[in-house]
């Protein structure tokens, strides 16, 4: 029998799977069921928000960061927000602050729980899934009464957040927090020592320190890699500084640890939340400038000034000074960053979206190399891939 | 907050001036602004700095944050690209900017940071931007077979084609844009007092607007 050449396979994997996490399209170079080479061709869902962000006013810019990524919309507009305060020079007041804080942990709540439980569905559980979404309606709930949305919430202003919390919400998510350690406890039962879930993730994907640096790599997938490094801790903002939380660290960088690290960041955000209720100080919730922030609606009834302020600021909105900065927050997927240039007008003169998922997306290649068709499914689901924040 | 904040301002001056003494061939300029250091670097000598910034005990910066373009259509090279570095070591962030034209290539700095090649990939696409050997010079936003650099300042927002599933060919069609409205595009500038005294519009006040 003569000998036959084998060649390469090349497959296209998404971008309407199940697994893909949105509109993600690999092109994979197979060698039988073992990747060679793994090209994603992103941009399916691009839709040019830099752009148009070029063309709003500072407060209308706002909401376009709700819809990068969609999971955890508050902790992108926190970076926008960081980014004006820090050009215009404004301090946000100390309840503004603890609100934010507040909102952020709940939005990386939000945030692992689709991760994790979409990841063990990616790998065959069903059922955290199902359970993880009651609690996430559970916190959308929570943003809901804060905002009026339960995704796009446009909460978090220059300047401090959109409205104070209406009474009673912060009993509430205190009530929710001490009954949503059953959820994690269940949750680790199912998953964290199952000997299915650990065959398709332990030693699969993995990322060593170097390469995490390399790459690119922040949150929860460079914390993996075994880096201690967390923005909440290092580059405070916000008043992380007076909280009291651990960073989790891994040791191996595979998909198990990015698990693990995720796993029990959830804890430690839950014990923000309960802090930052506790420790929840009274006052304004914005800061009191009228040419930054709007006038309360009392005012506009009594005040032809307030009036003013409110239309000017809603047709011309504010001024920014001329200038340039970085701000970045530790988003629930990573370092999550906005890059402001301002010409002294009404509207960004350019405003650059770093997105975690990005980079991480890029290492996909090297992370899959030598594996099996599976365990890119695997990769994917743990590096925590958003398409809203990727495309852009 | 302000303790913290002036810790990192003596970091940052010390980091200044390392930076300017070791590479006074290679940078242009360096300054301090908003708590953040900024260099723009000789545009052939990027590399060369990008590797000193990433190797050299004063600054381990290992971790290439974020690569984008800058478009400055008054200027004779219109294009900025901006590295933003992050140290871990030093926790300490730094922003390099090269500046370049139309047709002038930038190096390409993968062999020094891989996590480079997406970013050159998004600026090329987004600005058109030319990075010198870069491996692989695809586009990686747009759609497959667009044309143009939509974030260049002169690409209009609406773009140039639209997009619709015709259901005698039975496919996607490409037409050029119709807009039922024109595009509108509000100057709300006026001489109102914003945050800071002198501002763009304020020569409207005068009536020599």
């Amino acid at each position: 029998m003569s000998e036959q050449k084998i060649k390469n396979m090349t497959m296209n994997f998404g971008p309407q799977h199940p697994a893909a996490h949105g509109v993600l399209r690999l092109v994979l170079e197979m060698d039988g069921e073992v990747v060679e080479r793994s090209d994603p061709h992103i941009g399916l869902l691009h839709r040019g928000t830099e752009k148009l962000i070029e063309y709003k006013s500072y407060i209308q810019a706002t909401p376009y960061f709700d819809r990068l990524d969609y999971v955890a919309p508050m902790n992108q507009e926190h970076a926008y927000c960081l980014a004006i305060e820090k050009l215009m020079g404004i301090e946000v007041p100390k309840r503004g602050q603890y609100i934010r804080v507040l909102y952020a942990e709940i939005g990386r709540i939000l945030n692992h729980i689709l991760n994790l439980t979409a990841f063990a569905l990616d790998v065959g559980a069903m059922t955290p899934l199902l359970w993880g979404f009651e609690e996430r309606e559970k916190l959308m709930e929570f943003y809901e009464r804060a905002c009026g949305a339960r995704l796009h919430a446009n909460y978090f202003r220059p300047g401090g957040v959109a409205a104070d919390l209406p009474a009673g919400l912060l009993e509430d998510i205190d009530a929710w927090a001490d009954q949503y350690d059953i959820f994690l406890k269940d949750f680790d039962r199912v998953l964290t020592g199952n000997r299915i879930f650990k065959q398709r993730t332990v030693d699969i994907g993995i990322v060593s320190a170097e390469e995490a640096l390399d790459w690119g790599f922040t949150g929860p997938n460079i914390r993996a890699s075994g880096l201690a490094w967390d923005l909440r801790k290092s580059q405070p903002y916000d008043s992380y500084e007076e909280f009291d939380f651990d960073i989790p660290v891994g040791k191996n960088g595979d998909c198990y640890d990015r698990f693990l690290v995720r796993f029990e960041e959830m804890w430690q955000s839950l014990k923000i939340i309960k802090q930052a209720i506790k420790n929840m100080p009274d006052g304004p919730v914005i800061v009191e400038n009228n040419k930054v922030a709007p006038p309360s609606r009392a005012d506009m009834k009594r005040s032809m000034e307030a009036l003013i302020h409110h239309f000017k600021l809603f047709t011309e909105g504010f001024h920014v000074p001329a200038g340039e900065c970085y701000a970045a927050v530790e988003a629930p997927k990573g370092e999550f960053g906005v890059y402001l240039v301002s010409d002294g007008s009404n509207r960004p003169y350019r405003c650059k979206i770093r997105a975690p998922g990005f980079p991480h997306l890029q290492g996909i290649d090297f992370m899959s190399k030598g594996h099996m068709l599976a365990d890119v499914v695997a990769n994917i689901g743990s590096l925590d891939i958003v398409f809203g924040e990727i495309d852009r | 907050m302000s303790e913290l904040l002036s810790d990192n301002s003596a970091a940052l001056n010390d980091l200044k001036d390392l930076v300017v003494s070791q590479l006074a061939n290679e940078i242009l300029e360096s300054e301090i602004r908003y708590g953040e250091l900024t260099i723009v670097a000789k545009r052939d000598d990027i590399l060369k700095v990008l590797t000193f910034l990433r190797d050299d005990t004063g600054c381990l910066f290992k971790q290439l944050i974020d690569v984008c373009g800058a478009d400055y259509p008054e200027r004779a090279e219109r294009f900025d690209v901006v590295y933003h570095l992050l140290s871990l070591k030093h926790n300490l962030r730094i922003r390099v900017k090269v500046r370049t034209d139309e047709e002038t290539p930038v190096p390409s700095s993968v062999p020094v940071f891989s996590a480079a090649d997406w970013f050159e990939r998004e600026a090329w696409d987004m600005y058109g931007i030319f990075f010198a050997d870069h491996p692989d010079p695809r586009r990686i936003l747009t759609d497959y077979g667009f044309e143009g650099h939509p974030l260049r300042k002169d690409f209009p927002l609406t773009g140039y084609v639209e997009v619709r599933y015709d259901d005698e060919q039975k496919r996607v069609v490409y037409e050029p844009v119709k807009l039922v409205q024109d595009f509108r595009n509000f100057d709300f500038e006026s001489p109102w007092e914003g945050i800071q005294n002198v501002l763009p519009g304020d020569e409207k006040a005068e009536g020599n607007a």
